[in-house]
């Protein structure tokens, strides 16, 4: 197993190195960054100058092995948008994020499982059909019409929440968190109902179809014959054995969670990691951009790593099936 | 149906007398006495054909800007334009558009992108996923790598590539009509990852499985074994996640288009109408958002029953 | 031009009911984009500008009209004797947010500063050779020849402290080259209304009121804090608005403008932008690969143009798609400019069959296919306004093909060398409020220093030399001549394709009363508080 973590994570740092190959492929074509680092007065020859300076006229792989020298040495440059330091930058806005996608990922597994349960075991009743269809008109809205939606409910007319921004914050640290005060946990509502409901319909259907499956399983079925109470049986080996795909499920949507952060983070003006991606491909703010590229794919691969590790806690038949695949 | 109970003789039976069996009796009766199944098939049929007749249905065609009207813009549903006279079922776009053509063209492209994008992005997650699953080693490796750099990288992100290449290679009178092709692209590769990973997670489970161990045993080779044996059995994660993901696909694209590369607003999908009728939120022009968004909502609805129904009544240890 | 202090103000300080200005009143302000760095001479764009404006302040400044006024320098002059000279007074017992007291040093220093390479300022100075101390409280600006236009560009070079910088060792504007941010990024210390308090860029900025500004009591200052939130979505905007988060907002959507307007307790200012709308076309005789038509340019005949500016309905434009927020024009100049007249700015009526035959003249009976690029996040509206157009043209057989896009990358396709758009449409704005400005980027012959946003590759010898003679002619009323020749030239020419003027809308509460600033940069220092 250690030697499979080991394994796993070289694997891990060439995704890294793939993705910064990938994505700085695909810089030149957001755009200009100095069309809009310049004023409208700039001459040709200032915007010429000022590239040469950035050193965007070199050929794109020169900037590539400048980019990846300095990456490794935790060296990201300073942002072409606000001229601050891009580490300095990820730091600020790392919290704000974290926190967003934690309590959704938290609120999305909690009331998914919660629901998917409840629809399994009552298949047929109206409750589970009022969750089920509930679940699909969710899914079938955009994540940014639910955000507005929400704001127009709760912030115009009800006037019960905050609209934008995260409100009033504490600093522990270099960390910010919106936990400690009222307007603080007042703010994240509506942004992490957002950003979970998409993630808390997925982990229920998939919960309602795993536990469905299980509970036909012939060892549910020998658990009845010798008479365990059905309430126990649902929760203590049909619920255990549905887990494996909806811990990979969850496992990889707090990764999509950090993405899909981007569209609710502009929606509500979120100052986090997402608004800041937005906001730097708007203005095609290379330096911001590579960095958070490679901060997302770093998430993914340690999400992944944890997945596959979790993988062999929770399924004891897969420890000898590595071994097997491994015997090849 | 009985319980397959999966033995090397059972599987081994020729499939084509089983799936008519299946399509006889059990599926069919099965579909008879749902009326969840009935309502959304025929609603789904309904939204698919209007979408396939939308020329023959629609008032004007919304994609040729030569024959709007700006002055007949934000016309209410029903009321006749002070200019014109003319009325509109739907109403108006600021554009002029008729919104009832709109949401006619409008769910031809988003079903279109939908089916397309998830038909290409299933089928190459599917066999990636069951090849890293069953070959293991060097392969397995390769594909799950690849498959976290898909991850890794949010699908605006890969939309941003897909389009971002498109321009540097296609010419610029042609990108309007190129945006289709890429967006079923770029969402199908932004999404493959994930049927790869379930189907991978499924496959190391079923292929230390007697059943599979047996027919290894037997000397099949590893592509009838997989497509035989493996690849019934992790339909059932991929039908969850394909059917959600047709809606998904959907709602990529909108997303897409409300950060900037969707479908043109000349060309709108229902996606591109919701995103610009969410600007209308404020301003009592309800109708811009409110058709093409009940319309969406309808259409993802029936689809998904559709598919939750057909996945519990093809698999056959659910019933 | 020197400006008479004691009367301006007295004037200002006669029509301004003066409050107590002790009063606490908090203002929240909210637009769509945050400023992008504190450093006076860091970044020359639109909401920098009207932040920065709150704590720093230049020589000269401009009320909301557009009206140049003396701000930190109470008059100035030409020297009679040297016409390459400009001579300003700085205003005595003006007091830095430190304490220290302005002098000519930091005027001196603060130009120097603008005209480095790391400046984005350098642009509007390019004629200046040096600025001089004489004395205390008197500086010569010295320029190649004879600029009878500089002060105009005054009003864009805000003035920080010398000592101050050197002590942050930020003598220079960020450097994007470097590693390491520079001080002045995040820090400030100016002369101006308003003192920093905190910044979180682009989440919150807080400024207090200064109560030692050299203003005080000519000006209402009845703001008595000021907290800045960019918000970037529209409806999220304008429901922080409704919802009583914000009290003022900018870049509001037009089509919310009726709902506030009937808003319990909100008021909608209005009024013209100093930005037109336009369209440009590749005119050069070169074939084009965006068009079907082989072997010519059909954007190089005039016919082709004038029946493309012809097919547009402007007031279509601004009755649907602006819903009023914009005045038709014929001319791609704002009103306020110098060399505007009532003539330049008609618009042709439309007039479908007309274009239909002049198109025909040029030998395009059933029209030609082409392409135009768009932005979809600079101006108001401007994605639909390229959709309407493109119907339109398609009324007279023209098929566009619209690509619209960020921009970031629209801009590039126009600034690039050779450019790479034929036809695209951009929005203009006049700071320096004069001809010269229009004709020097948009229509004069590209080379390294002019005519960097003509990508129309427009290229006339006479018109180039007109245009260059303007910045060295003091004599107003040849000048003005001159301005007027050179836009009857260009008017004929339907270079650009005119759609509008911009206009501007700002909501508030309606404890305030801000009125709309034709340059979008709100002074809030002239705001009184009910």
């Amino acid at each position: 197993m250690f030697a499979y973590a080991i394994r796993s994570l070289a694997q891990g740092l060439l995704v890294l190195v793939a993705v910064a190959f990938i994505s700085f492929s695909m810089f030149r074509f957001v755009g200009d960054p100095v069309a809009n680092m310049v004023g409208q007065e700039a001459s040709v020859q200032d915007r010429q100058e000022l590239a040469e300076r950035l050193g965007l006229t070199d050929p794109w792989p020169v900037q590539f092995a400048r980019f990846m020298g300095n990456a490794v040495k935790g060296e990201f440059g300073v942002s072409y948008r606000q001229g601050r330091k891009v580490s300095d930058l990820i730091k600020e806005r790392l919290p704000a994020t974290v926190e967003l996608a934690v309590l959704s990922a938290a609120f999305a597994t909690l009331f998914g499982v919660l629901f998917g349960v409840y629809a399994a075991i009552n298949r047929t009743g109206l409750g589970s059909n009022i969750i089920m269809t509930g679940s699909l008109v969710g899914v079938s809205l955009p994540t940014f019409l639910i955000g507005i939606g929400l704001i127009f409910i709760f912030s115009v007319e009800l006037r019960w929440l905050p609209s934008f921004g995260r409100g009033e914050t504490v600093k522990l640290g270099w960390w910010t968190t919106g936990l400690l005060t009222e307007s603080g946990r007042k703010s994240l509502i509506l942004p992490v109902l957002t950003l979970g409901f998409f993630q808390l319909t997925l982990i229920m259907r998939l919960v309602r179809a795993e536990m469905l499956e299980v509970m036909r399983a012939d060892f549910i079925r020998f658990a009845r014959a010798r008479g365990i109470p059905e309430r126990a049986i649902q929760l203590r080996h049909a619920l255990r054995n549905t887990l494996v795909p909806v811990v990979t499920i969850a496992g990889l949507q707090l990764g999509s969670v950090i993405a899909f952060a981007i569209v609710t983070e502009t929606v509500f003006q979120w100052p986090g990691l997402g608004a800041l991606f937005v906001n730097a491909v708007q203005f095609a703010d290379v330096p911001v951009m590579a960095a958070y590229l490679m901060f997302v794919a770093a998430v993914f691969v340690v999400v992944n790593l944890t997945v596959d590790l979790l993988y062999f806690l929770l399924d004891p038949r897969l420890r000898s099936g590595a071994k097997i695949a491994k015997g090849h | 149906m009985q319980n397959p109970s999966p033995t090397p003789t059972g599987e081994a039976a020729p499939s084509p007398s089983r799936w008519a069996r299946f399509l006889d009796s059990d599926l069919f009766f099965a579909f008879k006495t749902s009326p969840v199944a009935i309502a959304s098939f025929i609603l789904s049929v309904v939204m698919i054909a209007a979408a396939l007749l939308a020329p023959l249905l629609a008032t004007q065609d919304p994609f040729n800007p030569a024959v709007l009207n700006l002055m007949e813009g934000l016309t209410p549903p029903g009321v006749t334009n002070e200019f014109t006279n003319k009325s509109f079922l739907f109403g108006t776009d600021p554009q002029g558009r008729d919104m009832y053509s709109a949401v006619l063209y409008g769910t031809r492209v988003s079903l279109l992108v939908g089916a397309a994008s998830v038909v290409f992005s299933a089928g190459l997650g599917v066999v990636l996923g069951l090849m890293a699953g069953y070959l293991g080693g060097k392969t397995e490796a390769l594909i799950m790598r690849i498959a976290d750099i898909q991850l890794s990288f949010p699908a605006i992100l890969i939309a941003l590539l897909v389009f971002g290449v498109a321009r540097g290679i296609i010419p610029p009178a042609q990108q309007e009509e190129a945006t289709l092709i890429l967006l079923i692209l770029a969402i199908g590769l932004s999404n493959w990852a994930q049927y790869a990973r379930t189907v991978r997670g499924s496959t190391l489970i079923e292929k230390n499985k007697e059943y599979v161990q047996a027919a290894r045993v037997i000397g099949r080779s590893p592509f009838l074994i997989m497509l035989k044996h493996i690849l019934p059995n992790v339909m059932g994660p991929v039908t969850v996640i394909a059917t959600i993901n047709l809606a998904l696909a959907i709602i990529e694209e909108a997303t897409l288009s409300f950060l900037g590369v969707g479908m043109p607003p000349t060309q709108p999908s229902l996606g591109t109408l919701i995103r610009i009728g969410q600007q209308f939120l404020f301003s009592g022009e309800w109708w811009i958002l409110f058709f093409p968004a009940i319309t969406l909502i309808i259409l993802a609805l029936a689809i998904n029953l559709l598919g939750d129904w057909l996945r519990d009544a093809l698999n056959p240890r659910l019933q | 031009m020197k400006v008479s202090k004691t009367s301006l103000w007295a004037a200002l300080i006669a029509t301004t009911m003066l409050v107590g200005a002790a009063e606490a009143r908090t203002l929240k302000w909210a637009r769509s984009g945050d400023s992008l760095t504190l450093d006076p001479h860091g970044q020359n764009e639109g909401p920098t500008t009207a932040l920065n404006g709150h704590i720093y302040e230049a020589l000269t400044e401009r009320d909301h009209t557009g009206k140049l006024l003396p701000a930190l320098a109470t008059s100035w002059r030409v020297l009679p004797d040297d016409a390459k000279v400009w001579e300003f007074k700085i205003r005595p017992g003006v007091k830095f947010h430190d304490g220290s007291a302005l002098t000519a040093d930091d005027v001196v220093f603060s130009y120097q500063r603008a005209m480095q390479p790391t400046s984005d300022f350098k642009g509007l100075l390019t004629d200046v050779v040096e600025a001089k101390k004489v004395d205390d409280l008197t500086v010569h600006i010295v320029t190649k020849g004879p600029n009878p236009l500089l002060v105009n560009n005054t009003q864009q070079i805000h003035i920080m402290s010398k000592a101050w910088a050197e002590k942050h060792n930020a003598t220079k504007a960020q450097d994007f080259k470097n590693k390491e941010e520079n001080h002045s990024v995040r820090n400030a210390n100016g002369t101006g209304p308003y003192i920093l308090v905190s910044r979180e860029p682009d989440v919150k900025t807080v400024m207090k009121r200064n109560d030692n500004y050299w203003g005080k009591g000519a000006v209402p200052h009845g703001i008595s804090e000021i907290i800045y939130t960019p918000i970037k979505q529209d409806a999220t905007r304008v429901a922080a608005l409704l919802s009583g988060e914000i009290d003022f907002v900018q870049d509001v959507p037009v089509q919310d403008i009726e709902r506030l307007k009937s808003g319990k307790g909100l008021r909608i200012n209005s009024g013209p932008e100093n930005r037109t709308i336009f369209f440009g076309m590749n005119v050069s005789k070169d074939d084009l690969k965006s068009d079907n038509v082989e072997g010519k340019n059909p954007f190089a005949d005039k016919r082709v143009r004038q029946a493309m500016n012809m097919a547009i309905n402007r007031s279509a434009i601004q009755r649907v798609v602006m819903r009023g927020e914009s005045v038709p024009t014929g001319v791609i100049m704002p009103p306020f400019v110098t060399g505007w007249t009532k003539e330049l700015d008609a618009a042709p009526t439309t007039d479908v069959a007309a274009a239909k035959k002049l198109l025909a003249d040029a030998g395009y009976p059933n029209g030609f296919s082409t392409t135009l690029h768009c932005p979809n996040d600079r101006y108001v509206n401007d994605e639909a306004i390229c959709q309407a157009a493109v119907g339109m043209w398609g009324q007279i057989g023209i098929k566009v093909n619209l690509v619209s896009q960020s921009k970031s990358i629209h801009f590039t396709l126009i600034q690039k060398n050779p450019p790479e758009t034929d036809f695209y449409l951009v929005g203009w704005g006049v700071p320096t409020f004069d001809s010269h400005y229009i004709f020097s980027f948009l229509y004069q012959t590209r080379t390294g220093s002019a005519g960097s946003w003509n990508a129309t590759r427009y290229s006339d010898k006479d018109v180039d030399a007109k245009i260059v003679s303007l910045t060295t002619e003091t004599n107003i009323e040849k000048r003005n001549a001159t301005i007027a020749d050179i836009w009857k030239t260009l008017k004929d020419e339907a270079i650009y394709l005119p759609v509008h003027h911009q206009s501007l809308s700002y909501a508030m509460k309606d404890a305030f009363d801000i009125p709309v600033d034709v340059s979008n940069t709100p002074k809030l220092k002239s705001v009184a508080v009910k």
